[in-house]
């Protein structure tokens, strides 16, 4: 019965979404409307919240009359996987992706209150209109709620390698950025629709694009930890297709929060700036379809279901090609062109949004060139692996480090050269110590490594000196951005050490016998017989002369009659020690993999402080004291051009 | 700038879109048309898995609708699947016959011996000629043939509840010779 209502409800929020979308584009020309429209979005979620609620209660019950429960749960299931598994398949997570929606625009509703009517009700109209597009995907033909008469008496339990943290938590974030983008995009499409681009649009998205980015942050981190602790390979990064799907709205999300920048603090790059605000979302879209369709094989994708397929399909062209369509019909089209004098924020900020535009395209066509080739040649099959992807990767991600060290000290418009002195003088302690540092830590020569700590270190040392000069000055925006690029330069140094000094090796152990890996004496001490809450394993033992101990585990979940691997890790700030299990062999001994990993932590500690930066930036004072005047004021001037304005090519 | 720059991404995003509908009509398996349906069931002579001596044939299918399972102990989708047979088979009582495809006999038995046996009989076809004949791609596939022995439906990949209730249990409400299905559709309707 509660999961009938849950349906209901559900059902009910579609009516809402689409109510919303009628009555928020009214309430852009008719203010009469517009308390109506908050009501609705406050009713879109508390209806879509009830779903959801309904199909955690159906999981935490083990209800198995329900067709999705039974194929994701299992009574042995400890209670946390059992709500975690309402997002482990297709359903499921889709219901939450509307629920994440719903979240959005409700707080958009709410903290938008005082924008301008006629972008205020856009907004919003925007985002009534993708949620009723999801809620119309989900209850057609993904329903979560479908029951299953004569259920079974036990269900067919959550895959084990979501029987984890990771699960928990890695799709609500990801989620979260995926679905936070359409937010952007919803003033995007509002600002096109209203002919209003100007600076005061750009602060108005701004603190959304930012924080939507700071969530995809966090989820692609925590997806890149997960897969590196759990898959059990020591990689964190495969660039399987369904990681290259969230990566790509996270590079538009990262040109978008920088180009914005430009577009409210000087109103240049502005058809630019709408673009990707476009882009972010559609590209989250796209994700969406990848995972979700089957089109792409990936560790991640769902059940192929060619229904679904052509329902995403058709919501991706609708949504997508219309506002593309708004875009190529109302962007402004401008002739005017920035100076970039010297080496001006302008300039380096563009040099930001090309580079990351061009790994864009990179990761874009590896990633569908495969299609393209087997719907050309008919069948064929064709993939790149990450080898490609690198060539491309790295000289990029290094020009763009480069610039990043210039970054604190430029100015708008022209940087005086006198200000660069102490750029360079940090350039060559920078230089000195990443030429020192690598060898100490890899005891070899490695020039990547070099470059990436060369280049974190100056990118630290000019953002430290700069912090230090202004002292009090220092406004949380300014904080945000100084977080998030030593974020960068942290997350740099770990993908260069940890790819140029890691070690392994394969071999064979009895207990008792020992193993040295890169001066690292592992001590094999037995293998235990352990009892899980659904599942038993049989727990190995190492112990290390530097006094850690690794536990890595062979697990047999019984429901499945599947085998898992846990890899046994010792993190440590400096690096991790890594045992993946293999088999036991006849003889009693056992195949295990050993791992030595510097600094791989500092891979996701960077891009936690990148995220933190992006949450710092929004907090500052500066929106909330601007949002009031914008309300005050609030003049429809289309397009102001007296501003200097860029050329958007 | 010229507007017609700006109608760049939505003719990019068209190339896309059509790469991407193809793409996607390519990897639809079900737009594979079997070109079984409606054939007879081919003519095989194997042996009875666990039965030393024993062989079988296309006759040892015939006067019942049978649901015939192509599964091995080297395909993890056939374990994934197997709990659903066993439902089908202990809940309607519909025959299942197994066809043991490319795989260790020995492991077969243990396998079944472990995790249950659903089926009414298996027959080894170890070098995958019948495999052949039928057009697998891989395991596990699945075909509905009536008691005349022709084949009425094929699935590729595996048995759930929901293929057994949209697809299978409709084919087999149409079958002559299946009047148990009937009470199972009642129930779920």
């Amino acid at each position: 019965m509660i999961v009938e209502l849950g349906h209901f409800a559900t059902v009910l929020g579609l009516a809402t979404a689409f109510g919303l979308a009628a009555v928020g584009y009214l309430s852009a020309t008719n203010a009469a409307w517009r308390g109506t429209v908050t009501s609705l979005a406050s009713a879109q979620l508390v209806l879509v919240a009830l779903g959801f609620a309904a199909l955690l209660n159906a999981f935490l019950t083990s209800d198995f009359s329900v067709l999705y429960v039974v194929e994701n749960s299992n009574t042995a299931l400890p209670w946390y996987y059992k709500l975690s598994a309402a997002w482990g398949g297709h359903e499921g997570s889709f219901l939450l992706w509307t629920l994440m929606l719903a979240v959005w625009t409700w707080a958009v509703a709410v903290l938008g209150r005082r924008l301008p009517g006629e972008i205020h009700g856009r907004v919003l109209g925007t985002l009534g209109l993708l949620n009723a597009g999801f809620l119309l995907f989900l209850l057609s033909v993904s329903s979560p709620f479908e029951r299953l008469v004569g259920g079974p008496v036990e269900g067919a339990d959550l895959n084990p390698l979501l029987q984890d943290f990771g699960q928990i938590v890695h799709p609500p974030m990801l989620y979260l950025g995926y679905v936070g983008f359409a937010v952007a995009f919803a003033f995007a499409v509002a600002a096109l629709l209203a002919g209003r681009l100007d600076a005061a649009w750009a602060r108005w998205t701004r603190p959304w694009a930012n924080v939507a980015w700071a969530f995809l942050t966090v989820g692609i981190a925590l997806g890149s930890w997960w897969a590196y602790y759990e898959l059990g390979w020591g990689g964190w990064w495969f660039w399987d297709p369904v990681e290259n799907a969230s990566f790509m709205p996270w590079l538009a999300g990262t040109a978008l929060v920088h180009s914005l920048a430009v577009t409210e603090k000087r109103g240049a790059f502005k058809s630019w700036t709408v673009f990707l605000a476009i882009a972010a979302f559609s590209l989250s879209l796209l994700g969406a379809f990848i995972v979700r369709s089957g089109v792409l094989t990936s560790v991640h994708a769902f059940a192929v279901d060619p229904e679904r397929g052509l329902f995403i399909f058709w919501l991706l062209v609708l949504a997508i090609g219309g506002a593309l369509t708004l875009y190529a019909l109302r962007a402004p089209v401008i002739r005017a062109r920035t100076q970039y004098w010297g080496l001006s924020r302008e300039l380096l900020l563009l040099v930001n949004n090309v580079v990351l535009v061009l790994a864009l395209a990179v990761v874009l066509l590896y990633t569908l060139y495969p299609l393209a080739y087997e719907a050309a040649t008919g069948g064929e099959k064709t993939s790149y692996g990450p080898p490609y992807y690198n060539r491309m990767f790295v000289p990029l991600t290094l020009v763009l480090a480069a610039f990043l060290c210039l970054a604190p000290v430029a100015r708008w418009r022209r940087t005086p050269m006198t200000l660069f002195r102490n750029t360079g003088i940090m350039f060559g302690a920078a230089g000195a110590l990443g030429v020192l540092l690598p060898l100490m830590i890899g005891g070899a020569v490695d020039i990547g490594a070099m470059l990436a700590v060369g280049l974190g270190l100056w990118i630290a040392m000019t953002h430290a000196a700069d912090v230090a000069r202004r002292r009090r000055a220092l406004t949380r925006s300014y904080l945000g951005m100084v977080f998030a690029h030593v974020g960068f330069a942290v997350a740099l140094v770990g993908v260069g050490v940890t790819t140029a000094f890691s070690h392994e090796l394969d071999v064979r152990v009895n207990v008792g016998e020992s193993v040295e890996l890169n001066d690292v004496v592992y001590v094999f001490n037995g293998v235990e017989q352990v009892q899980g809450p659904n599942y038993t394993a049989e727990r190995l033992k190492f112990v290390t002369d530097t006094g850690a101990t690794l536990h890595p585990e062979k697990r047999l979940y019984p429901a499945r009659n599947q085998v898992m691997t846990e890899a046994g890790i010792a993190p440590g700030l400096l690096g991790d020690l890594y045992i993946t299990p293999g088999e036991r062999l006849p003889d009693g001994s056992w195949g295990v993999r050993i791992n030595d990993k510097p600094f791989v932590r500092w891979v996701w500690l960077g891009a936690l402080l990148m995220a933190l930066g992006g949450v710092l930036a929004i907090t500052d004072r500066r929106y909330r004291r601007l949002a009031d005047r914008d309300a005050v004021s609030a003049p429809s001037h289309r397009g102001d051009r007296r501003q200097p304005q860029a050329a958007t090519a | 700038m010229t507007r017609i720059k700006l109608y760049l991404p939505v003719g990019v995003f068209g190339v896309l879109a059509v790469v991407l509908f193809l793409g996607f009509t390519l990897r639809d398996p079900n737009l594979l048309p079997s070109a079984l349906i409606g054939k007879p069931f081919p003519a095989f002579d194997l042996p009875v898995l666990g039965a030393a001596g024993e062989r079988a044939g296309r006759e040892g299918l015939l006067g019942e609708v049978r649901l015939v399972n192509v599964w091995a102990t080297w395909c993890p989708t056939c374990l994934a699947e197997h709990g659903e047979l066993m439902r089908i088979g202990a809940e309607t009582g519909l025959s299942i016959i197994g066809i043991n495809y490319k795989d260790d006999p020995q492991l077969a038995v243990e396998w079944l011996r472990q995790h249950g046996d659903p089926y009414d009989f298996n027959v080894v076809d170890d070098a995958g000629d019948l495999g052949v004949d039928l057009g697998v791609y891989g395991a596990p596939e699945t075909f509905l043939v009536d008691a005349g022995g022709v084949i009425r439906y094929k699935r590729v990949g595996d048995v759930n509840p929901v293929v057994w209730r949209d697809e299978i249990a409709p084919t087999l409400a149409g079958l002559a010779g299946w009047q148990k299905v009937e009470a199972v559709l009642g129930d779920e309707r």
